[in-house]
């Protein structure tokens, strides 16, 4: 096998060549800008931490984080309960099951953005005008409008489109565990709630774990949703991180000091997301 | 599981569940369809007369058949040769593994998952707008090289647990890495192609962040990227935009209906791997 070697570094060289220039380099890039001034444009110099130390006094990024982890962490759980109870309809004995798996993973095949400013009209427009027509004054006000209630709309529209996904992926766990261990357990006289907590949550674990890691990283990204809905707005109370990189780095001349921004994002998923396999997996094995 | 019957209150459960999915999209197609007269009667009936017009202004608007075009563009050579290359990699890493340096390679790969877009953002429209690849091509190519993070996860995944035997046979007959790679490896991927293909298919389609920042020519726009673009002029006309959305969703809508049971599979294969 050994005259085979060169061959397979062929196969992956040009590959690892390119995934260096046009993904590690930008990274290292990114990272290194983080401790200079530069605009985007022409001359810079090196400020050192500056810009981390900006970042942890500037109440527009405090507020980005915090709107942006209270956003992932209530989309993460809403959805997670909801792809489960819907995978647990799906799964089972119900008529027209393909038809309804169907409907139900339809969302996961949408754009986002197109989704979101359907939503933007439903809360910007039908909405309103079913709450007047109804008399409900309560809601005739448009929540996107709304700095204390905008949150909700994204939650919303993000719910309603991750829920497809984690909802198939809930639904093949279910596949997997076999009948007889529910038979056994309500030889054992459990009933329904004590035989989901005993047989189908452990058994689920593994894709448990799956869905809220994944989950969790999307919405800590979630960038497509905001444009739609609400811009970030109003003024700048639903303005998530990935929206303020954006913003600060491509409109608002501060290319170093978003850099500085995004690195710190970065060890922050990556924290998260190393937090959460450790400790949902360490869960998996005692369950 | 009593018996044999139906579950009714679930089943009635998730009917009322599916209308959460369906209703917005219902209001999508009828919108389309009405007039701001109309509207101001009724946002919720059924239009009076399945009136076109909506959708012929909106395709003068958008240039909705360039975007199209060039979504289609982008994710048919994104997928084509995403499938041809990461394959590629992958089996190379998948097949030395015992070797420092593959085993390092498939850690830095899969570690890239972990990497959130906005950090390499800012440097990559610097660097591609530099080399000339502000356009479909750069894009299509970013697509490429950005896949291989998660798709070498699910591929190595499946290459181990493709048996050496077929390969060694091949392998005694004289063939070499390359050739066992296309003629012997590459037919057995066909269900991990399928996943890797669909999930990347969904990617380019309805990706809008990357296009936002790398394309810069307005010809070049893709599906997301033109409705983006167009609205604030959609913004005083509801049935105009909604006849934009619909056409804009309308195509993997029709690729999920005759393809759905493939896609959920696919889809679902990919992440329980």
């Amino acid at each position: 096998m050994m005259k085979n070697s060169r061959a397979f570094y062929w196969m992956v060289l040009p590959g690892l060549a390119l995934f260096f220039l046009f993904h590690t380099v930008p990274v290292l890039q990114g990272i290194f800008y983080s401790f200079t001034d530069y605009k985007g444009y022409g001359e810079f110099d090196f400020v050192g931490l500056k810009n981390y130390w900006n970042l942890f006094q500037d109440d527009r990024v405090y507020h980005a984080y915090l709107f942006t982890f209270q956003f992932a962490i209530i989309s993460t759980l809403l959805v997670n309960m909801i792809s489960l109870a819907l995978a647990m309809g799906l799964n089972a004995k119900i008529p027209f099951r393909k038809t309804m798996r169907g409907i139900f993973f339809l969302p996961n095949v949408l754009s986002i953005l197109i989704v979101g400013y359907i939503f933007n009209y439903i809360f910007a427009f039908f909405l309103p005008h079913l709450a007047s027509q109804l008399g409900i004054d309560a809601l005739s006000a448009n929540i996107l409008g709304d700095p204390d209630m905008a949150w909700i709309g994204v939650v919303i529209v993000a719910v309603w489109q991750a829920a497809a996904f984690n909802t198939i992926l809930y639904l093949a766990g279910l596949q997997t565990i076999p009948q007889d261990l529910y038979e056994a357990a309500s030889l054992d006289g459990a009933g329904k709630w004590k035989s989901f907590w005993h047989v189908t949550f452990p058994m689920i674990a593994p894709f448990f774990t799956i869905n809220m890691v994944l989950a969790m990283k999307n919405f800590l990204m979630v960038f497509d949703h905001i444009i739609a809905l609400t811009g970030g707005g109003p003024g700048q109370a639903t303005e998530a991180i990935s929206l303020l990189i954006y913003r600060g780095g491509f409109e608002g001349g501060e290319f170093a000091y978003q850099a500085a921004n995004s690195v710190v994002y970065f060890v922050l998923i990556v924290i998260v997301s190393v937090v959460q396999l450790k400790y949902l997996q360490k869960r998996e094995v005692n369950l | 599981m009593k018996g044999r019957s139906y579950n009714v209150p679930v089943t009635i459960l998730l009917i009322l569940a599916s209308l959460v999915v369906l209703f917005p999209l219902y209001l999508t197609v009828v919108t389309a369809f009405k007039t701001p007269e109309e509207m101001n009667r009724s946002l919720l009936s059924l239009p009076e007369a399945w009136s076109l017009s909506n959708f012929t202004e909106a395709i003068q608007l958008t240039h909705f058949f360039q975007a199209l075009g060039n979504s289609v563009v982008v994710t048919a050579f994104t997928v084509l040769f995403t499938l041809l290359t990461n394959s590629l990699v992958a089996y190379a890493i998948a097949r030395n593994l015992h070797r420092r340096f593959f085993r390092f390679l498939y850690y830095y790969f899969v570690s890239a998952m972990f990497v959130p877009f906005p950090i390499i953002m800012l440097p990559i429209v610097k660097e591609t707008s530099f080399l000339g690849l502000n356009n479909q091509g750069g894009l299509i190519f970013l697509y490429i090289v950005y896949g291989l993070a998660f798709n070498i996860f699910v591929y190595v995944g499946y290459i181990k647990s493709i048996p050496k035997e077929l390969e060694e046979a091949a392998y005694v007959d004289g063939a070499g890495p390359w050739k066992v790679f296309w003629k012997v490896i590459f037919p057995l991927l066909a269900p991990m192609n399928a996943t890797v293909g669909i999930l990347t298919c969904l990617w380019a389609w309805n990706d809008f962040l990357l296009p936002l920042v790398i394309l810069s020519d307005r010809e070049s726009f893709t599906l997301p990227l033109v409705q983006y673009v167009f609205q604030s002029q959609f913004s005083t006309d509801y049935n105009l935009a909604f006849a934009s959305y619909l056409m804009a969703l309308s195509p993997m809508i029709l690729v999920y209906l005759v393809a759905q049971k493939w896609i959920i599979s696919g889809v679902t294969r990919g992440a329980v791997k």
